[in-house]
């Protein structure tokens, strides 16, 4: 069983090898930013509305066109095909898209029933029609889409936006035992100071196109 | 054939037909009969003068002629699909692919007719090239502006679903490959219905025109069937070549979602 919060811990980012990194990363209005989420990190950015936390996220997926470079593992964006690189480096939006009229023809590798557990969805959830789920259980659907793919990085844009506590909380377990048990990199956009209290260890703002990082208070 | 020759007494009693709707148009205030006058006017004199080119080229049969022709046909046809996109492609992409896919489809079911089953000598004789090229890209034309018309709005529409689907991995192909598939559906709708109300809701205009020019019946029907198989082909394959190139536009090398190559008419 995964523990239901993480302790906070304070990462020390010595002798690993950096999981994502970006290099110079410019896009519309933001950057150049340079940022080290090493393997196992979470780590939080906030901002007013404008700020570019989507932006930075989209070049990081390489969905918009973007100077600089970003790095997994030592192998660089541009040296890899695109649909590979967003493989590993998966980007959750807070708008959750679907195409299918079923839940199930959106999961190509069907689901980990812990998981489904875990966020509070029956098994059934996958025979279910898209059109009749509500805004929170397409969220976390759409998480758990991203995840059963099992990249090595996440970049989440709200993911819990549209959420009530409880199932805020259980994405917050859920995140933080798949960043553990995969040693994945977590860039997580959030407005919310207690939730960035809660899952990061590093946090960072964004203002006006750039990163300032700030301490814990 | 014995066609009964038309005067332009014939002629001027059938526009008063326009000339009374003009009339009803202007009484009923509809706000039209401007309109409904200046492109009867312009018919009258794009088709008069259509008909002395074509007796200048029939007189003057020669390839380079014939082939001058066509290609003033495919650009005023690539120019015409252009203008009917609510959202083009930037740049020469706009005319380009409209344009090159006409090219492709029906240059090469106009010159397949000619030579393969028509068999006229030469193989490009104006009466029978300029005719089938026309009617063939006429309909071409109106599959490939509904196909490209409905990629680039569905594109638009559906930019998020797109590019949730790249976010997971999927290849350009992948992500756009609904909307391309209604594309082309969409382009082939109005040749299919074509084809299956022909004959009993509708007496299309070329085995009309032929019967009213002194055809017998079944050969006009032969010929009709004819130049419905090779719309249908010229406007299937144009179709599918004009919403695929469209499609490959619409990303970069990077499998991203450019709709920044797209623009909205009139902007």
């Amino acid at each position: 069983m995964l523990p239901w919060r993480s302790s906070a811990a304070r990462f020390e980012p010595t002798g690993t090898l950096p999981s994502l990194r970006l290099d110079q990363l410019r896009t519309r209005h933001v950057g150049p930013i340079d940022l080290c989420v090493v393997a196992g990190e979470c780590v939080c950015i906030q901002g007013a509305s404008g700020s570019g936390k989507t932006l930075l996220l989209r070049a990081v997926a390489d969905l918009d066109p973007h100077h600089g470079e970003a790095w997994l593992d030592g192998e660089a964006c541009s040296k890899l095909p695109a649909p590979q690189w967003r493989r590993s480096v998966a980007l959750v939006v807070a708008e959750s898209q679907w195409w299918s009229e079923r839940v199930g023809d959106h999961f190509e590798r069907g689901v980990d029933g812990a998981w489904m557990e875990l966020l509070g969805l029956p098994g059934a959830a996958l025979e279910w029609q898209v059109s009749r789920c509500s805004t929170g259980e397409r969220q976390r659907l759409a998480l758990l889409r991203t995840l059963m793919q099992g990249p090595a990085a996440l970049l989440l844009d709200e993911p819990t936006g549209n959420l009530d506590k409880d199932s805020t909380q259980r994405v917050e377990a859920l995140l933080d035992g798949y960043r553990r048990q995969r040693q994945a990199a977590v860039l997580w956009v959030s407005h919310d100071p207690s939730q960035i209290e809660r899952v990061a260890q590093r946090r960072f703002a964004l203002h006006q196109g750039r990163l300032a990082e700030d301490g814990f208070e | 054939m014995n066609a009964v020759a038309l005067s332009p007494f014939d002629l001027a009693i059938a526009a008063l037909l326009i000339v009374a709707l003009a009339g009803l148009s202007l009484r009923l205030q509809l706000g039209v009969e401007r309109q409904l006058l200046a492109s009867a006017a312009r018919s009258t004199i794009q088709l008069l003068l259509i008909g002395l080119v074509l007796k200048v080229l029939f007189d003057n049969a020669r390839l380079p002629w014939v082939v001058l022709m066509a290609g003033v046909m495919i650009a005023v046809a690539g120019r015409e699909v252009m203008v009917r996109q609510k959202r083009r492609l930037i740049g020469w992409w706009g005319f380009g692919v409209g344009t090159l896919s006409m090219f492709v489809s029906s240059f090469t079911v106009t010159v397949m007719a000619l030579a393969l089953v028509i068999g006229t000598t030469p193989w490009y004789a104006p009466q029978y090239a300029i005719p089938l090229l026309g009617m063939i890209l006429g309909n071409t034309m109106n599959g490939i502006s509904l196909g490209l018309d409905r990629l680039t709005q569905d594109a638009a529409q559906k930019r998020q679903i797109i590019e949730t689907r790249l976010a997971l991995g999927e290849s350009w192909q992948g992500a756009i490959s609904d909307s391309r598939h209604e594309a082309i559906r969409v382009g082939l709708i109005p040749i299919i219905n074509a084809m299956s109300a022909a004959g009993i809701v509708s007496l299309p205009g070329m085995m009309t025109g032929q019967i009213l020019a002194g055809t017998p019946p079944v050969e006009a029907v032969k010929y009709q069937i004819l130049v419905m198989f090779l719309i249908a082909g010229g406007t299937g394959f144009g179709t599918v070549v004009a919403v695929s190139l469209a499609a490959r536009r619409l990303f970069d090398e990077r499998h991203r979602l450019r709709l920044d190559r797209l623009r909205l008419a009139g902007k």
